[in-house]
């Protein structure tokens, strides 16, 4: 019961269920394919097949902390949906701590936690701390435990005041946490989150991702989460997949999406006064609006040396870099992919690169 | 894997997330109150017509009021028993619709049973509370002669009665796994059942008493049974031992509704809608 071990190494590496590797989920060229049945007349039915996830490879290391993004559509929760033993692949290997999730969900169950973004588990009428004494008999957690989850969960997401209270009162932010919680009082191996911030203020974001950022670091939980915002990625996760139509288009680290994106950071510069746009080697002016002016430059490259060029021969008065938009980069790196060999240094025009554009349905 | 094990796990499981629903419904005690008072009510209106009718006749298709008291608390009963235990689960298909479903699936513990215990209402007492009363009124005024096996038939059949309505509301729920909303169709099995099972099978034509004899086998909740304890011959002259059925027929009907279920489950789990 206490046996002061972290719960990750106590469980599974004991039963020598890991794959080789330390992988503790596993894809073997997965997919899923669903026949979505239109009604074409009266009583005529036409029959599609949809692949939504199309011989998907990959693996997870134990401690991981991977995101997983795409479009809409794109197959990301089809994916989590068979991870989690909730659907049954159409082909392919998956295994999750060495179950297969389809055949032993309830198994599987015990060593999983799942919080999706928008349906919260909890009970609506009662207080919170009633969901959590549920999960408690429901998953048979050893009383000792639970009080250490729980206490723990309590004290890193500020949920102290908040057990007695129903949950029907609790803010969005709140319910989040309290999600969160739930998903993790059976020291599960793996914690998969859709959307864990949608809709949430930039406080509670905040508190959230520190609390997996820990989560991770501690009880090294294996975490994979889904979202459409790209600053949890940034500040949580070490490792990023892309997955479009089905496809796993990239994976790899997030400095190397920006690079596969060719993506470009923006410098903003204040001049003294009007002047016609700033020519300058190693960026371009892409907006003047007055004495302010953008200027587009590769990402890769330090700012340091194109500032002092502009300083030296332009009235500056004051300056920022903007990093680029990862959904800008994503939306550029998908329209790539899609399109073959795009030539080198023939950049398409996308506007800058910048917190107001926002790709179309993404 | 471990079949036994597992029936025990969903019944603790069962009473484990129906006890959640009487606290949550404890939220709202005024309401509380006044929904199982409706339900009792509303219930009773049924009987109210009855009532109504035998203002007018002295019997209905040969039966005497008391008789068909005995038969409407019978079929009160055993349909209360079944709605109390289980009637949410015509939910499904809205589960489905807004994929809350999902959230059933990730947990250690068996989903019928998630399912059968989802929003547990004590309410439906009134219906169960309603039958017995009307059953108590129809054993005063009748005389029955009280053999061993007529006294042994009663719990017998409101316990198998239970379980074949049960098969139905399951087997209901699981073509929900297809068609969403087809609540209404599983309500017309249900709750129009119970209301056919409240008049004599006299008063039926021959081919609806053999299509709830032989295809949905209602006929064993009360009208078989219930005739053999009123000493009247048993409908479409079937032999009296037919009318001590009633178990093996709700273990057949809890059997095929259990494929039905673990059928409706798995399609559910390779299309995900």
């Amino acid at each position: 019961m206490d046996d002061g071990m972290s719960g990750t190494d106590g469980v599974g590496g004991a039963l020598g269920e890991v794959g080789e590797g330390g992988a503790l989920i596993e894809l073997d060229r997965v997919e899923k394919v669903f026949s979505v049945r239109r009604r074409t007349g009266f009583l005529r039915r036409e029959s599609r097949q949809v692949r939504a996830v199309d011989s998907i490879s990959f693996t997870v290391a134990r401690g991981e902390m991977v995101g997983y993004i795409g479009p809409n559509g794109a197959g990301k929760s089809t994916t989590i949906k068979m991870l989690t033993g909730i659907l049954t692949p159409s082909g392919g290997r998956l295994r999750v701590a060495g179950i297969d999730p389809s055949r032993e969900r309830a198994r599987l169950a015990r060593r999983i936690g799942v919080v999706f973004g928008q349906r919260t588990t909890l009970w609506w009428d009662l207080p919170l701390i009633d969901s959590y004494r549920l999960i408690h008999r429901m998953y048979r957690i050893p009383d000792g435990r639970y009080r250490e989850n729980l206490d723990r969960c309590v004290e890193l997401l500020e949920l102290g005041e908040l057990l007695d209270v129903p949950v029907r009162q609790l803010s969005l932010g709140q319910r989040m946490r309290g999600d969160i919680a739930a998903a993790l009082l059976h020291d599960p191996e793996v914690l998969y989150l859709d959307e864990p911030t949608i809709g949430l203020d930039v406080i509670s974001k905040a508190r959230v991702r520190e609390f997996l950022r820990e989560l991770n670091a501690e009880r090294g939980t294996t975490v994979l989460l889904t979202t459409h915002d790209l600053q949890d990625i940034e500040q949580l996760c070490s490792r990023v997949m892309v997955i479009d139509h089905g496809r796993l288009v990239y994976d790899g680290a997030l400095a190397g999406l920006h690079e596969v994106g060719e993506s470009e950071r923006t410098l903003v510069v204040d001049l003294e006064r009007e002047v016609p746009p700033v020519e300058v080697v190693g960026a371009r002016v892409v907006k003047v609006e007055g004495p302010r002016q953008w200027l587009a430059f590769p990402a890769a490259e330090s700012a340091a040396p194109l500032v002092a060029r502009i300083a030296a021969s332009y009235p500056l008065v004051d300056l920022s870099v903007r990093e680029p938009d990862i959904e800008a980069v994503i939306a550029k790196m998908l329209w790539s992919t899609e399109t073959p060999e795009p030539a080198v240094g023939e950049e398409p025009e996308t506007g800058i690169p910048g917190p107001s554009s926002e790709r179309a349905g993404a | 894997m471990a079949e036994p094990g597992r029936f025990a796990e969903g019944v603790r499981a069962y009473r484990l997330i129906a006890g959640m629903w009487i606290r949550s419904t404890m939220a709202y005690r005024a309401s509380f109150v006044m929904t199982t008072f409706g339900n009792f009510a509303a219930t009773a209106l049924d009987f109210v017509a009855i009532l109504l009718m035998f203002s007018r006749v002295d019997a209905l298709g040969g039966w005497s009021l008391p008789e068909v008291a005995f038969l409407y608390g019978l079929s009160g009963m055993a349909f209360g028993l079944a709605d109390l235990a289980i009637g949410s689960m015509d939910r499904l298909g809205s589960r489905v619709r807004d994929g809350t479903l999902d959230t059933l699936l990730v947990r250690p513990v068996p989903v019928l049973a998630q399912v059968a215990a989802d929003r547990f209402g004590l309410r439906r007492l009134g219906r169960v509370v309603q039958g017995a009363l009307v059953l108590g009124y129809a054993l005063a005024s009748l005389d029955i002669d009280w053999t061993p096996a007529r006294v042994l038939l009663m719990p017998w059949m409101v316990v198998s009665g239970c379980g074949i309505f049960c098969a139905v509301f399951v087997a209901g729920a699981a073509f929900q796994f297809v068609a969403q909303d087809a609540s209404e169709v599983q309500n017309a099995f249900t709750y129009g059942g119970t209301t056919l099972l409240q008049y004599p099978p006299t008063v039926f034509a021959q081919d609806l008493v053999r299509g709830v004899t032989f295809v949905l086998p209602l006929a064993f909740v009360n009208w078989l049974p219930a005739s053999y304890v009123l000493g009247r011959p048993l409908p479409l002259e079937l032999p009296g031992w037919v009318a001590f059925a009633g178990p093996a027929v709700a273990v057949a009907c809890c059997a095929l509704a259990g494929a039905a279920w673990r059928t409706g489950l798995r399609a559910y789990r390779s299309t995900g809608s």
